[in-house]
């Protein structure tokens, strides 16, 4: 299930991601709020309750929306998901697990 | 004329900031424009990212598309005078210059002259339910369409008060998404009341009558003089309950709830600057002093659009190029003093609706305050409620928001208090039975956003 | 209204160490009377780091740090809530042969005084905090050591005074001191409030040298301020609160998950101010990007998490950053407790009972002579 409804853009080219390991899709131009909540009903839980979160002010304000990412084998780092677009092969983790590497999938 | 040697720095790419960079680029300067966004327009003419598949203007800005793509178009015939810097957060400000993120490395910028069009974000009153998801600000549910092409959800309700309430309901509707509701906090007969002065811009007033217009001819359910009650849901909103204006319950089914009572102003590099600011009982906010030019209470320190006192985007057109004008005869440049009348009479006709339009749309503070359940969390970042605000008030007395936030922890977290601000000074007055302007503001603190501890410095002058 | 209020004690400054003191002395039966020039546990002993730390204390600092650490240890009791206090041990790095060799000395120099501190090799540290980087080669581990939440426990010192019967008048900036045939007369304008003492107590922080200095006695007082810092809430990565040998950089991670590190100067605030105390700081951008470095080369993990927030304070400082605790030797009846140089929070209890100690009996059951102002003349 998705939070986010598409309403225009949606011939923009397909982008795959990986969220909490799994491999998804998403569209070039996405944030990584957008990328994750037309995928999902939640992008993160709260630190103290537990409670899920999906941003709220979606422009800079309110920083619900921080996620941990990780581009290729790199660090970790934690990005503000409105305001950061998708790339290509990000790993994104929607608990307060590291996002794992991915590992190179052999061509067939 | 005696030209400071520094290059005059704008802070913010919306229409305010825009403007002032073009008239000073106009006039011989190089000013440096920094941005947090990627692409210019501010949050009211956010573009999306570019790409194949972009919406044209007039599908994503409707009526306003000319003005947006005046906007998006104005640095181009100055990119060779105007120092644009996109994708750069201005993270604090100290003793003459300002700390700019960008790509991960931090540098430092000094100015001599400067201008603020910070621009604004919702205001924000909590009600049970808001942080679950599927509950997103206006604005946010108006960003999500414009710069995303994406919905809040399939079936939204819209709730708080303010025009953006009739017009993102309206663009959403024209996307295709259906509006179960639109609920207005503020009654009808206040906007009749203060019809004289909405007709300062008997333009932009037929163009909310035309939304409200549209709306009703294509059935989409509006309420007035409601009040909220709560967003229901198991971990997604499912539904928001809420009083009509005659007191009975209700109950609308939506998959998506936006919420906002109008805007307040991102004031923190002001204040961090150590601009004097004063109580405005209008927008029940403390705004950076200005004159009518945008002068702030700091030499060298101007201020424009939405960023110094909620005006819209029209007017931060205006007071971006009128602030532009005053930094260049203040550095002794001759302007021309026509323009400057026309800028000031607009500004003046714009005044006069923004305060029609504030006390049309009030923001329900005192319903809320005395209302608000001790479970209700207020600061979503840190996640303290109501209740924890109340015994802090019966512990320590805090008479002002800085001790508040200091014993409760309201305004401590990573949005210091953008979200929650308004709700807890509210609540706080509330408690005291004192005004809202006697319990100070929350202090800003460097930085104002939050930066990785990994950050590069780099030496620029 | 005038109000003329006549005690057995005034104190001025509503820190830790006055709040402490007021609650001892109220607890003793003494009327007390407290002025606050702002709110209490509003400046430096509300804003610092909160470390509850007697490694590291010169010898002479430790009597007094192991009666507080007794005192700490009762806290629910003494305040009526824990102030996030946690015994979570406190580890001082060593990041050079050199720096492990003086954690080794002082290990050697405090033994007799029951801090059961261990020293770690490289291999212990990686073992025990796999967490630390690599840039340290050894450390000293203090067990019962700690940190609390200086914002929630320094208030509760005079709340709990009030509880206990003083008088704490908050708001009160002394307009005027002078001493009488009988005492003291002080006066605040701003409550319009005058208030005789036999016995006072100055505990005014950075301000306490203007104090002294209105009575006619000079203390070598100067204004500081550290600066620190502090993450979003991270997931429990950091047990130990830290310090570093040599200095530079210290941090702790609070059960909510905040690490708050510290280090460095921030700058008085407001900058154009030209009062001899600043009423506030700031952080200044140099220390703070310097700070943030520092933090990112000790916990290499840290260096995506991101930082919510800085401040500093305006704390008191000594020349020779020991406090200033003990009668004045020239005006009878005035006490000072000043001058804490950045570590005044862990002993602030203890010092606040000698204190009451020195006006209930004339003298404290904890060694105090090293403190005396007379060391600077």
């Amino acid at each position: 299930m998705s939070l986010l409804i598409r309403y225009a853009e949606q011939s923009r080219p397909s982008v795959r991601f990986f969220l909490d390991g799994q491999a998804v899709s998403a569209l070039a131009g996405d944030t990584l709020l957008t990328a994750v909540l037309t995928v999902r009903e939640r992008l993160r839980t709260t630190e103290f309750t537990g409670s899920p979160r999906a941003g709220f002010c979606m422009m800079g304000a309110c920083q619900d929306c921080w996620v941990q990412v990780r581009r290729g084998d790199g660090p970790v780092q934690r990005l503000r998901a409105c305001s950061t677009l998708l790339e290509a092969d990000m790993s994104l983790s929607t608990t307060s697990a590291p996002p794992p590497v991915i590992a190179e999938e052999p061509k067939p | 004329m005696s030209q400071s040697p520094l290059p005059p720095v704008v802070i913010g790419a919306g229409p305010a900031g825009i403007r002032a960079a073009v008239t000073l680029a106009r006039h011989g300067l190089s000013p440096i424009l920094l941005d947090e966004s990627p692409r210019p327009g501010g949050q009211i003419y956010r573009q999306p990212p570019a790409g194949p598949g972009q919406r044209s203007a007039s599908e994503l800005y409707g009526f306003e598309a000319a003005k947006a793509t005046a906007i998006h178009q104005a640095l181009a015939p100055y990119a060779d005078r105007i120092d644009y810097r996109p994708d750069t957060l201005v993270w604090n400000v100290e003793r003459g210059a300002l700390d700019l993120l960008s790509n991960g490395r931090t540098a430092t910028l000094a100015y001599h002259s400067l201008i603020f069009a910070t621009g604004a974000t919702d205001r924000v009153l909590p009600m049970p339910g808001w942080t679950m998801p599927g509950v997103f600000t206006l604005g946010g549910a108006q960003i999500a369409l414009k710069a995303q092409g994406c919905g809040i959800g399939s079936t939204v309700v819209f709730l708080g008060t303010g025009p953006l309430l009739y017009l993102i309901a309206y663009q959403y509707a024209k996307a295709g998404a259906t509006v179960a509701a639109v609920l207005d906090t503020s009654a009808f007969g206040l906007r009749i009341k203060h019809l004289p002065g909405l007709l300062a811009l008997p333009k932009v007033l037929a163009k909310g009558l035309y939304y409200t217009a549209w709306l009703k001819a294509y059935g989409v359910p509006v309420y007035t003089g409601i009040t909220p009650v709560r967003a229901e849901g198991n971990e997604r909103v499912a539904s928001v309950i809420w009083q009509d204006s005659a007191g009975r319950q209700q109950h609308t089914a939506c998959d998506g709830l936006g919420i906002g009572y109008g805007l307040r102003p991102e004031t923190q590099l002001a204040d961090m600057a150590g601009c004097a600011f004063s109580f405005n009982p209008l927008d029940r906010a403390w705004l950076p002093d200005r004159d009518s030019a945008g002068r702030s209470s700091l030499a060298g320190v101007y201020l424009a659009g939405d960023g110094a006192g909620i005006t819209g985007a029209d007017a931060a057109e205006v007071g971006g190029e009128r602030a532009a004008l005053a930094l260049l005869q203040d550095q002794g440049a001759t302007i021309d003093p026509s323009r400057v009348a026309v800028l000031e009479k607009r500004m003046a006709a714009f005044v006069r609706f923004r305060t029609a339009l504030l006390q049309a749309f009030p923001l329900p503070a005192a319903r809320w305050a005395e209302t608000v359940s001790d479970d209700l969390v207020l600061c979503r970042c840190e996640e303290i409620t109501a209740g924890d605000l109340r015994a802090t008030v019966r512990k320590d007395q805090p008479r002002d928001l800085n001790r508040l936030k200091a014993l409760s922890r309201i305004g401590m977290g990573r949005c210091q208090g953008r979200m929650c601000g308004a709700a807890a000074a509210e609540l706080l007055a509330h408690q005291h039975g004192c005004a809202v302007n006697d319990i100070a503001r929350i202090r800003p603190q460097t930085p104002i956003k939050p930066i990785p501890i990994g950050v590069t410095p780099e030496n620029t002058p | 209204m005038s109000r003329l209020i006549e005690a057995d004690v005034a104190i001025v400054g509503g820190g830790i160490v006055g709040g402490s003191a007021a609650l001892f002395l109220a607890r003793a039966g003494k009327k007390v009377v407290l002025l606050e020039r702002d709110r209490c546990g509003s400046r430096a002993s509300g804003v610092n780091y909160g470390g509850v730390r007697r490694q590291g204390r010169a010898p002479q600092q430790l009597p007094l740090a192991q009666r507080s650490h007794a005192l700490w240890g009762q806290l629910p009791d003494l305040i009526g809530e824990d102030g996030e206090y946690v015994r979570s041990g406190h580890l001082k790095l060593a990041r050079s042969p050199q720096d492990m060799a003086v954690l080794e000395a002082y290990a050697a120099q405090v033994a007799d005084y029951g801090l059961g501190l261990q020293l770690l090799s490289a291999h212990e540290l990686r073992q025990m905090f796999p967490m630390i980087g690599d840039k340290a080669v050894g450390g000293s581990l203090c067990p019962e050591d700690g940190h609390a939440n200086p914002r929630l426990v320094s208030p509760a010192f005079s709340r709990a005074a009030t509880a206990a019967g003083a008088t704490i008048i908050e708001g009160a900036p002394v307009s005027e001191v002078e001493q009488t045939s009988s005492g003291f007369r002080l006066r605040s304008v701003a409550q319009d409030l005058t208030v005789t003492a036999p016995v006072l107590l100055n505990c005014a922080g950075a301000w306490s040298g203007a104090l002294a200095a209105r009575l006619g006695e000079t203390l070598p007082i100067s204004a500081a301020h550290p600066l620190m810092a502090v993450t979003e809430p991270l997931p429990a990565f950091l047990p130990v609160s830290i310090g570093v040998e040599g200095g530079g950089v210290y941090g702790r991670q609070v059960t909510r998950g905040n690490f708050i590190f510290g280090g460095g100067r921030g700058i008085p605030h407001p900058v154009s101010g030209n009062a001899p105390v600043p009423d506030f700081a700031r952080p200044e951008r140099g220390a703070l990007v310097n700070l943030l470095q520092q933090a990112a080369e000790l916990f290499p993990d840290l260096a995506g998490a991101t930082i919510i927030r800085s401040w500093s304070g305006v704390e008191a400082y000594t020349p020779d950053h020991e406090p200033i605790i003990g009668p004045s030797s020239t005006i009878p009846g005035l006490f000072h407790a000043c001058g804490f140089s950045g570590a005044g929070f862990q002993t602030g209890p203890a010092v606040g009972a000698v204190l009451a100690d020195l006006v209930m009996s004339g003298q404290s059951v904890t060694p105090i002579a090293a403190f005396s102002a007379d060391r600077f003349r």
